[in-house]
Parts: C-alpha cells; sequence; structure tokens
C-alpha cells in the first residue's frame, strides 16, 4: 500500500480548503473550508500512523478522533457566531465585516 | 544603695522628661511631679548617707602612700557591673613624714563602680559612680534644698507663665549637680557641669521678655564658659598626664604618687582652676552671680545654697589630690586657690555693703562665702570647706527663701524704697531671717560659727597667718553687712506701698525647716563629736597627709568678738545711729571709695568696656570683610556657578537629550503604528492570507535551508 495517495489526497483537500478559507465571501462556506483543512489533516494523521505499524496506526487513529471532536466544537461556535452576525447586520459576507479595520 | 547611687540623678533626669510632656495636664502643672522625684531622690540620699555611716572602716591608708600599686592588682579592673572598692590593705608602717609611729586608723573605702561607656582605639572610657562620704553629704544637701526650692516655687511661682517649664528647668538643673556628685569620671562630671550651665542660662533668663533679666543670662552663661574653657583643658591635661583615663580615684592617687608630670600637674591644675573660678564666682569673673538674681528667687537660692556655684568648690575638693601636689598646699605660704579664694573674700564683702537690692546684698555674700571655702582648699583645711559648703548651703537658702518670702509681700527687693519695718508684719520670715543671718555672720551656736571657725583654725595651723587674717577680716565685715541687711529690711519704719502680710506655709515652711538646720548642723562636727569629719575622711585627705584640726577655745574666742565687733559697728551705725552719717557725701576719700564699690570696682566696665571694646571693633572689621569678601565671594561665586551649570544643563541636557529621547520615542511610535494600521484591515481573509502566506515561506525556507 503506498502512501503517497492518501498524501496526495490530504495535500488536494487542504489546498480545497485553503482557497476556499482565502476567497470565499460566505461565512458559513468559509468554516466549511477550514473543516476540509481539518480533514485533511485527519487522512494525514492516520495514513502516516498506518505505515508506521499497528501501534502507530492506533495512536494516529485516536489523534484524528480527538481532532474531530475539536473540530465538531469549534463549528458550533463559528456558527453561533455567524448566526449572530447575521442577526446584526443580515448577511454573512466577510467582506461586510471589518471593525476592527485600524 | 551606695552601688545603686546612679538611681538618684536619674530620678530627677525622668521627672524632668515627665514634667515636660505631661506637666500641663496635671492638675498642679508640674509641680507634683518635681516634688515626688526631690521627695524620693531626698529619702535614697537619706538611705545613702546611712549606709555610708554603718559602712565598716576597712580601708588603711598610710600617708607615704607606698601600696597603691600593689593594691591596685588584685581589685581586678573595673569589670562591668563590679563593685571596685579602691583598695583595702594592711597598713604599711608610715615612714617619711611626720606621721610615722601613728596608730593610723582605718577609713571606710569609696564605692566605685564603672560600666564602659565607648572605646576609642586602646583607650576606653568609662562612667560610673563614685559613692564616698563627700558624695553622700553633698547628695542630701542637693537634694534638701532642691525639695524646699521646689514647695517654695509651687507658692512664689504660682500663676506664672512658665510655670511647667520652671519646674522641668529645676529638675533637670538639679540632675546637673547630683551627676556632677556622683561622678567617678571629669568627663562625665563635665557633662554635669555643663548641664547647669545651660539650665541656669533657662532659669536666670526665665522672665526673658524683659531685656536685663535676658541679658543677665546671657552674661552668667558666657561669664561661666570663660572659666569652662580652662576645666575643658585641665581636663584633657588630667586625661593624659593620668595615663589616659577619666578615673577621678585614679587621678587623685597618681598626682599624689608623683605618678604625673609636674609641669602636666601644676598647668593642668591652673587649667583646672579657672574653670572653678568662673563657675564658683570667684574674683575675676565674680561678676555674673549678682546679675543671676534676675532670675526668680527660688533659682537663686538653688544656685547659690546648694547647685552651680558650689559645685567648683565641690570639684576642687573632689580633684584635691591634684590641687595639694600641684599647688604645694601642704606648704604654707601662699598659693594661687588661697590667694584667689581671700581676694574674693574682701571684695565681695566690701560690694555687699552699698547694694540696696536684698538679693544683691546676699549674692555678694554668696560670692564671699565662696571665696571662705576656696581659701578653706587652698589653705589646706579640706574638711573645714566642705563643712562650710554644707552649712553655707542651708543658712543662704533659707537667707535667700527669706528674701524670696519678704519680696513676695512687698512685691520689690529694694530694701531702701520697699522695705523697713516688716518685722512686725512678717514674723515668721523675719525669725528665720534672723537665724540665716546670725549663722552667715557666724555667732555661737549657729552653724557658720563651726565651719567658718574651722577654716580660720585651718588656716592658722597650716601656716597661712595671712589668710587668717583676711578670715577675721571677712567675718568682721559680713557681721557688719548683714546687720545693715536685716535692719534696712525688718527695722524701722515702713517705707513701701500697701500692706504686707506673712507669707503663706508652702513659703514659710520650707524657711523653718532650713533654719532648724541652720541652727543645728554645725553640731555635726561639735568638737569630741566630729561626726562630719569621720565621715567625709578619705583616701585623698590621708594620702595627702591632709590635717584635720580640732576645735579650739581661743581662736573661737577672738573670731566670736571680731563678729560681735562687726555687729556692734553695723549696730552703732543703723540702729543707734551714733556714727555720723552722710560721710559718703562729704569726706573725698569716702565718696571715692563709695563710688567704686558702687561701680563694682569698674571690673564690669573693664570686661565690657575695654577688653571687649577693644577687642570687638577690630574683630568685628576683620569678620566683616571675611564675610564680604571670602565667604561672600565664595556663596555667590557657587550660586553664579550653580545657575549657569543649571542653564546649561537646562537647554542641552534637559531640552534636547532627555525631552528629545521622550519625544523621539512618542513620534516613532506614532510613525510606525501608522505604518502597521494599513495592513489591520479588519477582513479575516486577509489576515488569513497573511498567515498562510508566512507559514507557506516558512515551510518552504524550513525546505530549503534544513
Amino acid at each position: 500500500m503506498l502512501v503517497n495517495q492518501f498524501l496526495l489526497l490530504g495535500a488536494v483537500l487542504f489546498c480545497i480548503g485553503v482557497y476556499g478559507v482565502l476567497a470565499r465571501r460566505n461565512g458559513v462556506l468559509v468554516l466549511m473550508s477550514i473543516e476540509l483543512i481539518l480533514n485533511a489533516v485527519n487522512i494525514n494523521l492516520v495514513a502516516l500512523g498506518s505505515v508506521q505499524g499497528p501501534e502507530a496506526a492506533v495512536a494516529g487513529q485516536v489523534f484524528a478522533l480527538f481532532v474531530v471532536t475539536i473540530a465538531a466544537a469549534e463549528v458550533g461556535v463559528g456558527l453561533a457566531i455567524v448566526l449572530l452576525i447575521y442577526r446584526n447586520r443580515s448577511t454573512v459576507d466577510l467582506d461586510e465585516v471589518d471593525l476592527m479595520k485600524g | 544603695m551606695l552601688e545603686h547611687i546612679w538611681v538618684i540623678p536619674t530620678v530627677t533626669f525622668v521627672s524632668f522628661w515627665l514634667i515636660l510632656f505631661l506637666g500641663k495636664r496635671m492638675p498642679r502643672h508640674g509641680a507634683e511631679i518635681g516634688i515626688a522625684a526631690l521627695a524620693l531622690t531626698f529619702v535614697l540620699s537619706c538611705v545613702a548617707t546611712f549606709q555610708w555611716n554603718a559602712r565598716p572602716a576597712d580601708e588603711v591608708v598610710s600617708p607615704a602612700g607606698e601600696e597603691v600599686h600593689a593594691e591596685e592588682d588584685p581589685s581586678g579592673g573595673h569589670a562591668l557591673g563590679q563593685v571596685h572598692a579602691l583598695a583595702s590593705e594592711v597598713a604599711v608602717e608610715g615612714e617619711g613624714g611626720g606621721e610615722a609611729g601613728h596608730e593610723i586608723e582605718p577609713i571606710r573605702s569609696a564605692v566605685e563602680r564603672n560600666v564602659t561607656w565607648f572605646s576609642l582605639g586602646d583607650v576606653t572610657v568609662e562612667a560610673g559612680t563614685l559613692a564616698d562620704g563627700l558624695a553622700v553629704v553633698m547628695l542630701f544637701t542637693v537634694t534638701l534644698i532642691s525639695l524646699l526650692v521646689h514647695v517654695f516655687s509651687t507658692n512664689y511661682m504660682h500663676g506664672d507663665v512658665r510655670f511647667t517649664y520652671f519646674f522641668a528647668a529645676l529638675s533637670l538643673f538639679t540632675t546637673g549637680m547630683l551627676l556632677l556628685v556622683v561622678s567617678s569620671s571629669l568627663l562625665q562630671a563635665l557633662f554635669g557641669w555643663e548641664l547647669m550651665g545651660l539650665c541656669s542660662f533657662m532659669l536666670i533668663g526665665h522672665w526673658w521678655e524683659k531685656k536685663p533679666n535676658s541679658d543677665a543670662a546671657m552674661k552668667a552663661f558666657l561669664t561661666t564658659r570663660t572659666g569652662d574653657i580652662g576645666l575643658l583643658v585641665g581636663i584633657v591635661i588630667m586625661f593624659f598626664a593620668a595615663g589616659q583615663t577619666f578615673d577621678i580615684a585614679t587621678i587623685n592617687d597618681l598626682a599624689l604618687t608623683g605618678g604625673m608630670g609636674e609641669t602636666a600637674l601644676v598647668v593642668g591644675a591652673l587649667a583646672l582652676f579657672l574653670g572653678v573660678i568662673g563657675k564658683s564666682a570667684q574674683f575675676p569673673l565674680h561678676t555674673w552671680l549678682p546679675d543671676a538674681m534676675a532670675g526668680p528667687t527660688p533659682v537663686s537660692a538653688l544656685i547659690h545654697a546648694a547647685t552651680m556655684v558650689v559645685a567648683g568648690v565641690y570639684l576642687v575638693a573632689r580633684l584635691y589630690g591634684v590641687f595639694w601636689e600641684a599647688f604645694d598646699i601642704g606648704a604654707g605660704g601662699i598659693n594661687p586657690i588661697a590667694a584667689i579664694g581671700g581676694i574674693t573674700i574682701l571684695i565681695a564683702a566690701a560690694l555687699a555693703f552699698v547694694q540696696t537690692d536684698i538679693k544683691k546684698v546676699l549674692a555678694y555674700s554668696t560670692v564671699s562665702q565662696l571665696g571662705y571655702m576656696i581659701m578653706a582648699l587652698g589653705v589646706g583645711a579640706w574638711t573645714a570647706a566642705v563643712f562650710h559648703l554644707f552649712t553655707h548651703a542651708f543658712f543662704k537658702g533659707l537667707l535667700f527663701l527669706g528674701a524670696g518670702s519678704v519680696s513676695h509681700a512687698v512685691h520689690s527687693f529694694e530694701m531702701k524704697d520697699d522695705m523697713g519695718g516688716l518685722r512686725k508684719y512678717m514674723p515668721t520670715t523675719f525669725a528665720t531671717f534672723m537665724i540665716g543671718s546670725v549663722a552667715l555672720a557666724g555667732l555661737f551656736p549657729f552653724a557658720g560659727f563651726w565651719s567658718k571657725d574651722e577654716i580660720l583654725l585651718g588656716a592658722a595651723e597650716n601656716g597661712y597667718r595671712l589668710f587668717e587674717l583676711i578670715g577675721i577680716i571677712g567675718a568682721f565685715m559680713t557681721a557688719a553687712y548683714m546687720t545693715r541687711c536685716v535692719y534696712l529690711t525688718f527695722f524701722g519704719r515702713y517705707r513701701g506701698h500697701g500692706h504686707p502680710h506673712e507669707s503663706p506655709p508652702a513659703i514659710t515652711g520650707p524657711l523653718v525647716v532650713l533654719a532648724a538646720f541652720s541652727v543645728g548642723a554645725g553640731l555635726l562636727n561639735f568638737p569630741g563629736f566630729e561626726l562630719f569629719g569621720e565621715l567625709t575622711e578619705n583616701r585623698v585627705l590621708l594620702l595627702a597627709g591632709v590635717e584635720h584640726h580640732a576645735f579650739e577655745v581661743f581662736p573661737a574666742i577672738v573670731s566670736s568678738a571680731v563678729v560681735l565687733a562687726g555687729l556692734a559697728f553695723a549696730g552703732m551705725l543703723f540702729f543707734a545711729q551714733r556714727l555720723p552719717r552722710g560721710v559718703t557725701a562729704r569726706n573725698g576719700l569716702a565718696r571715692a571709695g563709695y563710688q567704686l564699690l558702687v561701680n563694682k570696682y569698674y571690673l564690669d566696665h573693664l570686661y565690657t568696656g575695654v577688653i571687649i571694646g577693644s577687642i570687638k571693633g577690630r574683630i568685628a572689621r576683620a569678620a566683616y570683610w571675611v564675610n564680604q569678601k571670602v565667604i561672600d565671594g565664595v556663596v555667590n561665586a557657587v550660586g553664579i556657578g550653580s545657575a549657569g551649570a543649571g542653564a546649561w544643563v537646562y537647554r542641552h541636557i534637559d531640552q534636547q537629550v532627555v525631552d528629545g529621547a521622550v519625544n523621539g520615542a512618542g513620534f516613532g511610535a506614532e510613525g510606525f503604528g501608522g505604518i502597521l494600521r494599513t495592513i489591520q484591515t479588519g477582513r479575516v481573509q486577509q489576515y488569513g492570507a497573511l498567515l498562510f502566506g508566512a507559514t507557506a515561506v516558512l515551510a518552504l525556507s524550513l525546505v530549503i535551508f534544513i
């Protein structure tokens, strides 16, 4: 089994995620892109763990599970923020939200 | 008590602070603290006196003084807290001198106790107490007189603006004298001595709002200070001559056993005696004492009877070994101490004749009597001098307090203008004043008779015939001027205004007590009894071979006759008015003499006019020049220089460097912030882009460089 394919998949997913984060203007889609980045990292963790032997495989999977858990929490918080922004400003366009401009 | 004699000055010292801080809040404004403290010290002094009397005579000293060095060693030095009894040794056969073959009686050894005060290099200076017969007798006298003066003052000073302050100063004054009396070292004694100088200044100038009073205080301070320079020099000479110690007993021993250089001894003794002349108001520095009458009367009583002026006499008595050896007192003839004392007796007694102020009569009388004491010390009659100090304290205290009582009634001190005939109005004061007067004149059997007689006898027996004659003339004059004083005050018709009345018990009480002592104190040295002489017997007297002469009838009759003649002479002059009056107006010689006396021998003119006047101008001019040219120049240069330096610093350092740094920091932060704010767009995605870009750059550099 070649690990390269998994790593390639992870890299593609990561790049798509980064593109989404940087380019999408919808706040919800930015959050979804962050999920893509995190899952790309998960694939890498599981794939790299499984090629190093059974114990490392378990460690990689457990690590991935932690990431999934924290990602769920993060999305919860992120969606709440987006919801509040929407309520206050009637938009989720991130270009409109620049109150912190120096 | 004798080991813990330090308690006595401590009590009055504590009392001083208590009165100062709490006095104003007390119901009697601090007087009760002072009286309680003095009563306590008086009781303690009595205890000390009785303990001294009960102390076994265990020290044997031979006039040869050979054993001094042998017995210094076993006593073990001056360890802390250890009683240092001077010596107790078996008698060495008196060899050389006329005492050989005599059975030498043991005496009580002095109780000396020292602690280390401070150390400078190898020199350790000790402070401590020395309790012997002289000290306990002085303690008794000082505390008794001071107590009575305190009681007297409660009434006399009643309602005074600085009542509390007055009592505080009295306490401090007494502390000074007590400290001097119990000191075992000269340096410590100097503290007591100067403390008294300070307090006399404060008390003489008590009513300083009036210029003459503050002038008198200043004069007393400066005149005694003139003598104190000598005292200080003398103490330093003694310190080095005795091998770097201030210990009085050691200095006396060394002086008597030839352990000091001859020159150092003589110069040191002369310097010390200068201090005595200033403090004890001897000719020619006596001029401050009559002026010191500007102070309240209780203060005068305290100064004249128990403290201050007798401090000088006490110092000579205490350091008698030094003076004895330096001036060769045992040899007879003439010496500085006796000469100064003798001159003082006569000139002061003469001055007492022309005074119209009752206190000034008494002041000159004190000067004259101090002359007796100094002369007695000068002619080797040590016991007689100390005994005269003791008895004089009582009758002079009595006379001053009596004068205070009189002035309390007539509100004046002028005998010629405001007194006369007070005998009828003030019976108690009159009776006690009479007792004091005859005691001062020296009539049998009052106190003054015994002590004065001992002085005259001592002078005769020790080969000082001239001074015996002076003493007899002085006795005549004393009797005469006291008669004049009593006549002007209490007899004739009342010349003042208002209605004089007898003083309250707080004033007459002390008078009665002192009158009792004036009658009885002389009996302490009654022939065959000699308690006083036995109590004050000490090592120095035995080492030096000072002889105490017993009472003799014939000289006593002569001196009594002279006193009676004096009384009769003045009595004829004033009471019977037999002698021609107005002689000073008619006879040129008498007028000249009178003028001389009224002007106090022109001594004040000499001091202020001639000496100070001739020096003052030049010194003032020189000082002015120095002031203008040197001091002002330096001050101005410093001022201008520092102003210039300040201006330069302001322009260059403060304005440019410091402010530049501060402003630069501000401007720099502003500019940098202006640059940085352009990337602070508030857009999350731009931040993200920066983040990812930076990460990518870091990752690339990681790959490339590592």
